[in-house]
């Protein structure tokens, strides 16, 4: 008795066929995806879809969160010395370190002045965490800041170790962002040793990146690649990656080289969203917020 | 009458299918997720038709594109195609054997992938290919062991129309 009041509640519900609706619902998704990868027509849309589906994303992370506190809580106390231990050393070194880099900012800023060239300012940046949320099969990850804090399409991400990808999505709590590895992503480089351009291609595999050179160049295993600047996406001298891989290819033009993020793609937690002073300012809050949340870890 | 009484059962399992599908795993075996929201409305439309809508396939897709940074809607089609087809042909479906079945679900899930690889195509994303041909393959094992655990009692309910 249930089963046929069912089927026809199922049918009718809309007073259109299984077929009809199919064919609506079709049409709906085409007319979405459509206006979606003309970049700006669903930036609303898919503003407000990411903060109704935010409980999913926050129940996943949970676990993960929980775990990583407990295993702070309940973490050995000779463990959590020897850590404290090597983190002052660190902080330490770090802080020698940035001493002379201090006076070489100055000493570059009196020389640029002499050049008549724009001072590069320095840049701000701000701790965002990664939520745990996996979306395969794109190189992509959530941040917990939106654009209450700040963060805006095309920021660069980074990490102590050096670039880690780009803001994709903004949305007002949380953003998305994609890895350099992506497949669909490339990053202007500049070899460090001797200062050939060149682009850094992602391949879908977060160990890899792929460069096309000519096959004489001068590049080599072991080359530390940094982010040239150009294309105005990334700041200028942060590193990228370094080169693994070499494959001459005699019967081509292009060599076929491939480089290793030096950022910890795969192991990351929380990340460091960059402001280059240049580009703007007035937004000093966000630096506070940025002394913030760096006490706070 | 059962469906309405249990209607927060229906929400738990699509919100914690939801949860599976964007839950982190470690990279080797990142590419073995199966679709976990096509196996489970697959599993649904196939063993109780009409238990959930066609508009239920197009919401759920609709939250995975947005979890999951894919295209607004690409899920949404797809799954609103496997899941059409799937309810159109239950009847004919159901009297198949298990092992019959299974490779029904073995395609509808591989046309899940490959209008998610076409709509990849058209929009100029590259997506590496064992990305796209691993899932049906687990979501195909999952599906069967979904048969097994439960089938059981689902099995009842529509025999009785």
């Amino acid at each position: 008795m249930a089963g046929p009041g069912r089927t026809a509640q199922g049918f009718g519900r809309s007073g259109f066929s299984a077929g009809a609706r199919f064919l609506l619902l079709a049409i709906v998704c085409v007319a979405l995806m459509i206006l979606d990868s003309r970049e700006q027509h669903l930036v609303r849309v898919r503003q407000a879809l990411t903060v109704v589906v935010s409980p999913v994303r926050v129940l996943v992370d949970l676990p993960f969160r929980t775990w990583y506190s407990a295993r702070d809580t309940f973490a050995a106390r000779d463990a959590l010395i020897a850590e404290n231990q090597q983190f002052r050393r660190e902080r330490l070194e770090t802080e020698g370190r940035l001493q002379r880099l201090a006076a070489l900012e100055m000493e570059n800023a009196r020389l640029r002045e002499l050049l008549d060239s724009t001072a590069r300012v320095g840049s701000r940046a701000l701790v965002a965490e990664i939520l745990a949320v996996d979306s395969d099969p794109y190189q992509r990850f959530n941040l917990n800041r939106g654009f209450v804090d700040g963060v805006f399409v095309g920021q660069a991400v980074i990490d102590a170790q050096g670039v880690v990808g780009q803001i994709m999505r903004v949305g007002p709590f949380t953003s998305e962002a994609v890895l350099i590895t992506d497949a669909d992503h490339s990053v202007p480089v500049s070899v460090n040793r001797n200062g050939l351009r060149t682009i850094a291609y992602g391949t879908g595999d977060s160990q890899r990146l792929r460069l096309n050179v000519t096959n004489n160049a001068p590049i080599e295993e072991g080359d530390l690649l940094i982010s040239s600047g150009l294309g105005g996406v990334f700041p200028q001298g942060y590193p990228v990656g370094r080169v693994i891989e070499v494959r001459l290819r005699p019967d081509q033009a292009f060599a076929e080289i491939f480089a290793e993020p030096m950022s910890a793609l795969d192991r990351d937690r929380e990340v460091l969203l960059v402001w280059d002073d240049v580009a703007d300012d007035g937004e000093s809050d966000t630096e506070e917020a940025a002394a913030g949340a760096a006490d706070r870890h | 009458m059962a469906a309405r009484r249990h209607w927060w059962v229906s929400v738990l399992s699509l919100a914690v299918t939801l949860m599976l599908a964007v839950v982190p795993v470690p990279d080797p075996v990142a590419s073995l997720r199966p679709d976990w929201v096509a196996v489970v409305l697959l599993y649904w439309s196939l063993m109780a038709p009409r238990h959930f809508s066609l508009l239920t396939a197009f919401w759920m897709g609709i939250a995975l594109d947005t979890l999951s940074g894919a295209l607004l809607g690409q899920n949404a089609l797809a799954l609103l195609a496997v899941v059409y087809l799937a309810e159109k042909f239950h009847l004919r479906l159901r009297v198949f054997p298990v092992s019959q079945l299974a490779i029904t679900v073995l395609l509808l899930l591989g046309l899940y992938e490959f209008i998610l690889f076409w709509i990849d195509g058209m929009a100029d994303r590259a997506v590496p290919l064992i990305e796209r041909w691993l899932p049906p393959v687990t979501g195909t094992l999952v599906w069967l062991a979904m048969y097994v655990l439960f089938d059981h009692r689902e099995r009842a309910a529509p025999a009785r129309l």
